[in-house]
C-alpha cells in the first residue's frame, strides 16, 4: 500500500515533457503509432472503416495516388486517358507484388468484378458504380464478367463508364479500387487477409507482423517501384486504443508520434507546451429531421423555428469547445472544389438570421399546421459517445428555453442507433457524413429520394432533379449550378440543421516531417514521412 | 469422491447451457443487428450478408445451429473482425486477461496478508491506523479513479527519471503488467487486509495460542507457526471467488491501459452487437467460472479434513 | 439480643404475606433489537456512519428544496468553473456579427514567395475584449498569403509553444480575427504567424489580452439576474453563485450532485432492497419446505449465480434498452435485481434451515403454533440480523456497479446525472478541472465507506457469539 502514498505525491507533481522520445528513431528511420482499433478488414474489396483503409493505403497501391497537396499522381498506372465514355490505363512494368510476380491489368479486373459480385456483399460496392454495368452486376442482374472493364494485355486496362464521370480518376486511388491477384485470393479462400501471410502487397510498405488486437508492423517494401522516395523503414503500430487520455499519456511518454486531442485533453497538452496542430477532417455533422408523415418534424414551420434559434457559432465555440471546428452553414463543407475555386466561394451558403420572434411565429404556425396546443416532445436520437451526449443535452436546453419544446434524448449504442435510424424511430437524429471521394456529389446525392442513407426519408422531386442534372453531365458549370440550387433547397426546406464541419487538433512528434493529413483517402499518410535529427 | 466430481461436472455442464441460453435470449432482445453499418446497403447486399452469416434463418433455428456448433467447440466467425474465428480471439486474448488477473491476485494476496498481519500486530497504533486508512481508501474509491491516477503516476515517474522506464500503456513485457495488475488487485488487497486483520485478532484469543504461550514458546514462533497459519485459512477461502471476479472484472483496467484482454473485447463486441463474439466470450467465461468453483471446492476437501465431499 | 425471654404475641400467628418479588430481574428486559441497538451505539464508527447516511438522505431529499437551482440549467458563461465566490460580469448587448477587416489595397495572394515572412506588427484589440468575443486587428505583412492565429494561457516560450491553433485567415489581406472559443476571464496570449498560403513562417508576434467577464442583457433577464425593464448596458452584476463550481456545460455542480445522489442512492438502496426482498421470499420458501422444492429452487439459484456478473450486467442493460427521454435507471435496477437475488436467497435459506432445527421452534410447534405463525413470529425475525447486514453491504456494491457501468458508458442516460457518470466525465478533465472528479468521487467514497462501517457495526452488534462473550 505504500505505493499509494507515493502515487498521491507523485501524481500531484507538475509533469515535465520529455523529448528523448523513442517514438521516432532517426538512425533506424522507424516510428511508432497507436491505432484506434484493430483493423477489422484488410480485404480491400470489403474494407469500409478508417483504420483498415489507413493500413491498406500504406501496404497497397491503386492505379493512382495522392501527393502532399492532394493532387493525383501516377501509382501503378504510368499514364492514362479519360474521356466521357471511358478510360484507358497503362500500367508500369516495375509494379510487382511482394512475392515477385508483376501487377497486371487482370488483377484490377478481378478485384473490381469481385467487389461488385453480389456474394462478396461489399458495402462500398457503390463506389464502383461509375463503371459500366457496375450497379447491375452488384444487384445480381448481370454476371460479373459483364462489367465494363477488361485487360487488353497484361499492362493495359480499358474500361467504359456507365455515365460521364469527371472525377473518376480520383476514385481509383481509393482502397476499393486496389488490385487483388486471382490465384492468390483463391488459394486463401476464407482466410484471405486474415493474417500477414494471407495477403499480398504492392504498396510502399509490407505488413510483416500482426499480433491481433495488440500490434501491427509495416516494413518498407524493397520491391516497391518507387522505394527510393520512401524514407521510413518501419511503422510500428504498438498500441491499439481509442482512449484519448491513454493516447496523450503515451505521447507524453514518447511512445507514439501522433495523437488526437479532444476538449478534455487539450488543456493538458497546453501545459506540456506541445505544439498543437489542427486540420479539418472534411466531415460535416448535422441534425437530420424525420420527414415521414407521422412525425411532427414533417412540418416545415417547426423545422424553420428550430433553424432560427440554433446558433452554430455558439455551438461550435461553447459546446464543442475545441478549435478547428467550423460552424455549419451548409451540407457542403468549405473544402469542396467548385468550377474554378472552392464551391462555397462560388456558391455561398445562405445566411441564417437568428431571430427569436420569427422563430416563435414559425412555431405558432407549426402548431396550427399540426393541430396541437403544444408541440409534442420530440425524440432526439444520438450515438453513445461523450460528445454526442453533450451536444444532445445542449440542444435539449436550447429548445426548452427558446421555444418551450421538450426534447427527449435517446442515446443508443452504435448498432441500436442504426436500427432506429433505419426504422425511422426518431424525430431528429444526430448524423454526420464524411466524403468517400473528392467531389461535391459525395454529399450532394445524400438526400435524394432513392438514397438509402437518407434515413429521414426526405422526398422532394425538385431536389432529385438537381441531383440528376449533376449526375448526367460532365460540364463542371452545369453540375455546380445544380449543386448550388440544391444547397438553396436544403436551406429553404430546412431539410437538415447543419451543426459543424469537423476539425481536429492533434500533436505530432516534431522530429517527424512530411506526414500528410487528408480529407479523402488515408489519414494520416506516413508514406513520405521522414524522421529528422 | 469420483462420484462427487462427476456429479458436479454434470451440473456444471447444465449451468453452461443455461448461461448460453440466457445470453442468446438477451442478445437477440437488443434492437438492431451486427450487419448494420454507417453506410446503408441495398436490399440485395443485405440479403447476401444475411445468408453469409446465417441470419436469414429464424431465431430458433439460429439457436439450435449455435448450440450444435458450440458442442463441437466452435463459436463461429466474428462479425466485426471479419476474418477471425471467435475461438482464435479467445485463444489470443484470454491468456492476457488471465495473466493480468493472476498477477493481480498475487499482489492482492501477498499485500493483504502482509498488511493484515502488520495491522494486527500494531493494533490501534500508528501503523495500524495508517494502513487501515489506506484500506478504507482502497475499498471506497472506484477502480477507474485508481486506474486513471495510476497511469498518470507512470507518466510522472517516467518524466522524473527522464526516460520511459515503465510503459504507461500497452502489453507485452513484465514492466507493462506492473501498474495494471496493481490497480486491478487494489480493491481485493484492501478486502483481504481487513479480513486478515480480524482473523488474526480472533486467533490471538484462541486457546491453543494461550497454550503455546504458556508452554513458553518464543513470540516469533507463535506468530509464524500458530497465529499466521491459522489466520490465513479464511483468507484463502475467499480467494477462490475473488480470482474469478478479478479475471472477469478487468474491463476498466484493460480499457484504461489499452491491454488487449478479453474483457475489453467483450465491451466492444456488445457495442458492435457482434453476436458470435458475445456468445463466445460469455459462454467461455461462464464455463471458466463454473470450473474454477468446482476445482476450489474439491481442493478444499483436500486442504480441510473437516469438509467431507458428498 | 438481651436476656429477656421472648413472649409470643398474637401477631406471630398471622400468615405471612406472599412475596412476589423473589426472582427479580436486576436490569430491564431487552429485546434482541434493543440490545443490538445498545451495542451499536457504543460503536463510534458505526454511529458516525449512521449520521453520515442520515446526512446524505437529507442532502438528497431536502437539498433541492434549499438549493433551488435547476441541475439541467446550462450557464455557458461559466463553463467548468472551480468552486468560487459569485463573479461580477458586465452587461453587454447581443452578439453582433463582425465582418472583420479586409484590405482592398493589399493582395490576398502574395506576389512572390519570400523565404522569410516577418511577423505582423501593431496587433491590437478592436472594441472591448469580453468573454463574448475578442476581436484582433493587425497590420498586413509583405509576402503573407494568410495568418494563423494561436492562443495560449501563458507567455509563449517559442514557436512551438504558441498554444491552441484557433484558426487562420484566408488571404494576406484579411488582417482580423474574431475569437469566441470558450473564453474565460483570464490572461490570454494571442500569437500571429504569417503563412504564404500553405507553409508557416517561423516568426510570430504576441499580444496579451484579458477579456472581461460579460453576459448579454437578454440572458441576464432570462435568468432573473436583473429586472425585466433594466437596460443598464455596461453595468456590473453578480452572476449565479456556484459553491461547488460548474461542469463542462456550466451546470451547477452542487445541484447536480444532489440530483446525482438521488439516482445513485436510489439504485444503491432500492436495488439491494428489492433483491433482498425477493431473496427472502425465495430462500425462505426453499429453506422452510425443504426436500424436492428446496433442491429445485436452489439449483435454479445456482444457475443464476454462475452467470458472470459484469458481463450479464452489461448484456441485460443493453437488452432492456433505454427509450427516448428515459433515464435508464429502471433497466439498471432490473438488471441488478435479476442478477443479485440468488446470493441473498442462499443465505436466507441457510439461516432458515438452521433455525428450523432450533429448540424454540420445536417448542413452539409442540405448543400448537401454525406454519405461518412460526414463519412470521420466529423464523423471519431471527434471520433479520443476517439480512440487515447483507443489505448494508449490498448497498456499496450496487453503487459501485452503477459507477462502473456509467464509466464504460453504459450507465444512466444523460442528462440524468449519477455520481458514477459524473466521475466518468470528471476523469477526462482530471488535470485541468479536478473539482469535476473530486466531488462525485468523494461522495461515492463517503457513501460506500459509511455503509461498510455501518455494516461492520451491525455485524458485531447482532452477532450472538459476541453477545455471549460479554
Amino acid at each position: 500500500m505504500r505505493y499509494l502514498i507515493a502515487l498521491l505525491i507523485v501524481a500531484s507533481l507538475p509533469i515535465q515533457a520529455q523529448f528523448d522520445a523513442t517514438s521516432a528513431d532517426f538512425e533506424k528511420q522507424t516510428i511508432s503509432i497507436a491505432l484506434a482499433q484493430e483493423p477489422p478488414q484488410l480485404n480491400g474489396m470489403k474494407a469500409t472503416d478508417q483504420v483498415s483503409i489507413f493500413m491498406l493505403s500504406h501496404v497497397m497501391e491503386g492505379l493512382v495516388r495522392y501527393d502532399r497537396r492532394g493532387n493525383v499522381v501516377p501509382g501503378v498506372a504510368e499514364r492514362w486517358e479519360i474521356d466521357d465514355t471511358g478510360a484507358t490505363f497503362w500500367l508500369r512494368e516495375e509494379a510487382i507484388w511482394s512475392d515477385g510476380e508483376p501487377v497486371t491489368a487482370h488483377d484490377f479486373v478481378f478485384a473490381w468484378q469481385n467487389t461488385l459480385a453480389p456474394q462478396t456483399a461489399s458495402e462500398y460496392a457503390f463506389i464502383l458504380y461509375p463503371i459500366k454495368n457496375g450497379e447491375k452486376v452488384n444487384v445480381g442482374e448481370l454476371d460479373p464478367s459483364k462489367l465494363g472493364v477488361r485487360a487488353l494485355d497484361d499492362k493495359t486496362l480499358k474500361l467504359e463508364f456507365e455515365r460521364p464521370t469527371g472525377y473518376f480518376i480520383k476514385l481509383t486511388a481509393f482502397s476499393s479500387y486496389f488490385p487483388v491477384r486471382k490465384d492468390f485470393f483463391e488459394s486463401k479462400g476464407d482466410q484471405y487477409a486474415a493474417d500477414v501471410d494471407d495477403l499480398l502487397f504492392n504498396g510502399p510498405f509490407v505488413l510483416t507482423e500482426w499480433v491481433h488486437s495488440a500490434s501491427l508492423r509495416m516494413t518498407k517494401n524493397e520491391r516497391y517501384w518507387n522505394k527510393d522516395k520512401i524514407t521510413l523503414n518501419e511503422i510500428n503500430a504498438n498500441y491499439i486504443t481509442a482512449d484519448t487520455r491513454a493516447r496523450l499519456n503515451l505521447f507524453i511518454d514518447g511512445q507514439i508520434v501522433q495523437t488526437r486531442l479532444d476538449g478534455e485533453t487539450y488543456k493538458d497538452a497546453l501545459t506540456q507546451r506541445f505544439r498543437i496542430r489542427s486540420f479539418s477532417t472534411g466531415s460535416v455533422f448535422f441534425l437530420e429531421y424525420n420527414h415521414r408523415e407521422d412525425r411532427p418534424t414533417r412540418s416545415l414551420n417547426l423545422r424553420r423555428a428550430i433553424q432560427h434559434v440554433f446558433d452554430a457559432d455558439e455551438f461550435v465555440n461553447s459546446v464543442l469547445g475545441t478549435p478547428g471546428n467550423r460552424a455549419g452553414r451548409s451540407l457542403f463543407p468549405v473544402w469542396l472544389r467548385g468550377v474554378d475555386s472552392k464551391f462555397r466561394q462560388e456558391y455561398p451558403a445562405p445566411e441564417i438570421d437568428l431571430d427569436l420572434q420569427k422563430a416563435r411565429d414559425y412555431l405558432e404556425k407549426a402548431k396550427q399546421e399540426l393541430g396541437v396546443e403544444k408541440i409534442p416532445p420530440l425524440v432526439l436520437l444520438v450515438g453513445d459517445s461523450p460528445t454526442a451526449g453533450k451536444q444532445a443535452v445542449y440542444m435539449q436546453g436550447l429548445l426548452k428555453v427558446k421555444l418551450d419544446i421538450d426534447l427527449k434524448v435517446d442515446i443508443q449504442t452504435f448498432k441500436q442507433r442504426l436500427a432506429k435510424m433505419t426504422a425511422g424511430e426518431f424525430d431528429i437524429v444526430g448524423a454526420g457524413w464524411g466524403p468517400d471521394f473528392d467531389d461535391v456529389m459525395t454529399f450532394g446525392d445524400l438526400f435524394a429520394s432513392w438514397n438509402l442513407n437518407n434515413r429521414g426519408r426526405y422526398n422532394n422531386p425538385k431536389y432529385d432533379d438537381q441531383v440528376r442534372i449533376a449526375m448526367s453531365s460532365s460540364d463542371p458549370k452545369t453540375r455546380m449550378d445544380a449543386m448550388g440550387r440544391l444547397q438553396q433547397i436544403l436551406f429553404d426546406d430546412a431539410v437538415i440543421l447543419p451543426q459543424y464541419e469537423q476539425g481536429v487538433i492533434y500533436l505530432m512528434n516534431p522530429k517527424l516531417r512530411g506526414v500528410v493529413r487528408r480529407v479523402v483517402g488515408p489519414d494520416p499518410d506516413y508514406t513520405y514521412a521522414r524522421v529528422i535529427k | 469422491m469420483l462420484m462427487y466430481t462427476a456429479k458436479r461436472l454434470l451440473a456444471g455442464l447444465i449451468t453452461v447451457w443455461f448461461i448460453a441460453t440466457a445470453t442468446f435470449i438477451a442478445m437477440h432482445q437488443v434492437p438492431g443487428d451486427p450487419l448494420m453499418n454507417d453506410k446503408a446497403v441495398s436490399a440485395e447486399i443485405r440479403k447476401n450478408l444475411e445468408r453469409k452469416y446465417g441470419l436469414d434463418k429464424s431465431t430458433t433455428e439460429q439457436y439450435f445451429i449455435f448450440m450444435g456448433n458450440m458442442l463441437q467447440g466452435d463459436f463461429g466467425i466474428s462479425f466485426t473482425q471479419q476474418n477471425r474465428k471467435v475461438n482464435d480471439i479467445i485463444r489470443d486474448h484470454f491468456p492476457v486477461s488471465a495473466t493480468l488477473g493472476i498477477l493481480a491476485i498475487f499482489f492482492a494476496a501477498a499485500g493483504g496478508i502482509l498488511w493484515g498481519a502488520l495491522t494486527a500486530i500494531y493494533r490501534n497504533r500508528l501503523p495500524d491506523i495508517i494502513i487501515m486508512f489506506l484500506v478504507i481508501l482502497g475499498i471506497s474509491v472506484p477502480s477507474f479513479v485508481f486506474a486513471a491516477l495510476g497511469q498518470l503516476l507512470l507518466v510522472n515517474i517516467n518524466s522524473l527519471v527522464g526516460k520511459s522506464i515503465i510503459p504507461v500503456a500497452g502489453w507485452g513485457t513484465i514492466s507493462h503488467m506492473i501498474m495494471p495488475s496493481l490497480v486491478l488487485g487494489l480493491g481485493t488487497m484492501a478486502l483481504l487486509t481487513r479480513l486478515m486483520r480480524s482473523s488474526m485478532l480472533e486467533v490471538v484469543n484462541e486457546d491453543y495460542i494461550r497454550t503455546a504461550r504458556a508452554k513458553g514458546l518464543s513470540p516469533v514462533r507463535i506468530f509464524f507457526r500458530h497465529q499466521l497459519r491459522n489466520a490465513i485459512l479464511p483468507v484463502i477461502t475467499v480467494l477462490g471467488p475473488q480470482i474469478a471476479a478479478i479475471t472477469t472484472g478487468g474491463f476498466v483496467v484493460e480499457l484504461v491501459f489499452a491491454i488487449p484482454g478479453l474483457g475489453r473485447y467483450f465491451v466492444q463486441a456488445v457495442q458492435q452487437l457482434d453476436y458470435t463474439v458475445i456468445m463466445g466470450t460469455t459462454v467461455f467465461y461462464g464455463a471458466f467460472l463454473v470450473l474454477m468453483v468446482i476445482i476450489v471446492d474439491i481442493l478444499y476437501g483436500f486442504v480441510d479434513p473437516r469438509v467431507r465431499l458428498k | 439480643m438481651n436476656s429477656e425471654t421472648y413472649l409470643p404475641s398474637a401477631r406471630d400467628f398471622e400468615p405471612t404475606v406472599s412475596e412476589s418479588h423473589v426472582e427479580q430481574i436486576s436490569r430491564p428486559s431487552l429485546s434482541y433489537w434493543q440490545d443490538a441497538w445498545l451495542r451499536l451505539k457504543k460503536n463510534t464508527r458505526a454511529i458516525i456512519s449512521l449520521y453520515i447516511i442520515i446526512g446524505l438522505a437529507f442532502f438528497t431529499l431536502l437539498g433541492p428544496v434549499l438549493w433551488q437551482i435547476d441541475p439541467a440549467l446550462q450557464d455557458l458563461n461559466q463553463i467548468s468553473q472551480s468552486p468560487s465566490l459569485p463573479k461580477k460580469a458586465i452587461l453587454i448587448g447581443p452578439y453582433q456579427r463582425w465582418s472583420g477587416v479586409i484590405l482592398d489595397d493589399f493582395p490576398a495572394e502574395p506576389e512572390e514567395y519570400l523565404d522569410t515572412i516577418p511577423a505582423p506588427d501593431n496587433i491590437r484589440i478592436h472594441d472591448v475584449a469580453t468573454t463574448q468575443r475578442v476581436r484582433l486587428v493587425w497590420g498586413p505583412v509583405e509576402g503573407a498569403g494568410g495568418y494563423n492565429i494561436y492562443r495560449n494561457q501563458r507567455m509563449p516560450e517559442g514557436i512551438n509553444d504558441l498554444g491552441l491553433p484557433l484558426g487562420s485567415t484566408l488571404g494576406g489581406n484579411e488582417v482580423s480575427y474574431e475569437d469566441r472559443l470558450n473564453l474565460e476571464q483570464r490572461q490570454y496570449f494571442y500569437s500571429l504567424v504569417p503563412t504564404d498560403g500553405f507553409d508557416e513562417s517561423d516568426s510570430y508576434s504576441t499580444l496579451e489580452v484579458t477579456p472581461q467577464l460579460a453576459i448579454t442583457l437578454d440572458k441576464a433577464k432570462n435568468r432573473g439576474l436583473i429586472s425585466e425593464d433594466s437596460n443598464d448596458l455596461g453595468g456590473k452584476i453578480s452572476l449565479e453563485f456556484h459553491p461547488m463550481g460548474t461542469d463542462y456545460l456550466g451546470r451547477d455542480m452542487l445541484a447536480r450532485l444532489m440530483e446525482g445522489a438521488r439516482v445513485s442512492l436510489f439504485i444503491g438502496i432500492v436495488a439491494p432492497f428489492l433483491y433482498v426482498l425477493f431473496g427472502i421470499v425465495y430462500g425462505g420458501f426453499a429453506g422452510y419446505f425443504g426436500g424436492k422444492a428446496d433442491a429445485m429452487l436452489m439449483r435454479f439459484a445456482d444457475f443464476v449465480v454462475a452467470l458472470p456478473f459484469l458481463l450479464f450486467m452489461i448484456l441485460f442493460k443493453i437488452a432492456f434498452g433505454i427509450g427516448p427521454g428515459e433515464s435508464g435507471i429502471l433497466p439498471m435496477l432490473l438488471a441488478l435485481v435479476l442478477l443479485g437475488w440468488p446470493a441473498t436467497a442462499r443465505l436466507v435459506r441457510g439461516q432458515v434451515l438452521q433455525i428450523r432445527e432450533e429448540g424454540f421452534i420445536e417448542a413452539a410447534r409442540l405448543l400448537g403454533a401454525k406454519n405461518h405463525y412460526l414463519i412470521i413470529r420466529h423464523i423471519i425475525p431471527n434471520t433479520m440480523g443476517v439480512i440487515l447486514v447483507t443489505l448494508t453491504f449490498a448497498v456499496p456494491a450496487a453503487i459501485f456497479t452503477e459507477a462502473f457501468l456509467s464509466f464504460i458508458g453504459m450507465g444512466v442516460a444523460p442528462p440524468t446525472p449519477s455520481w458514477g457518470s459524473m466521475c466518468n466525465e470528471g476523469v477526462k478533465t482530471m488535470l485541468s478541472h479536478p473539482h469535476e472528479l473530486i466531488f462525485p468521487a468523494t461522495f461515492i467514497s463517503i457513501t460506500v465507506l459509511a455503509f461498510n462501517l455501518l455494516g461492520d457495526g451491525l455485524t458485531e452488534a447482532l452477532d450472538s457469539r459476541m453477545r455471549s462473550k460479554e
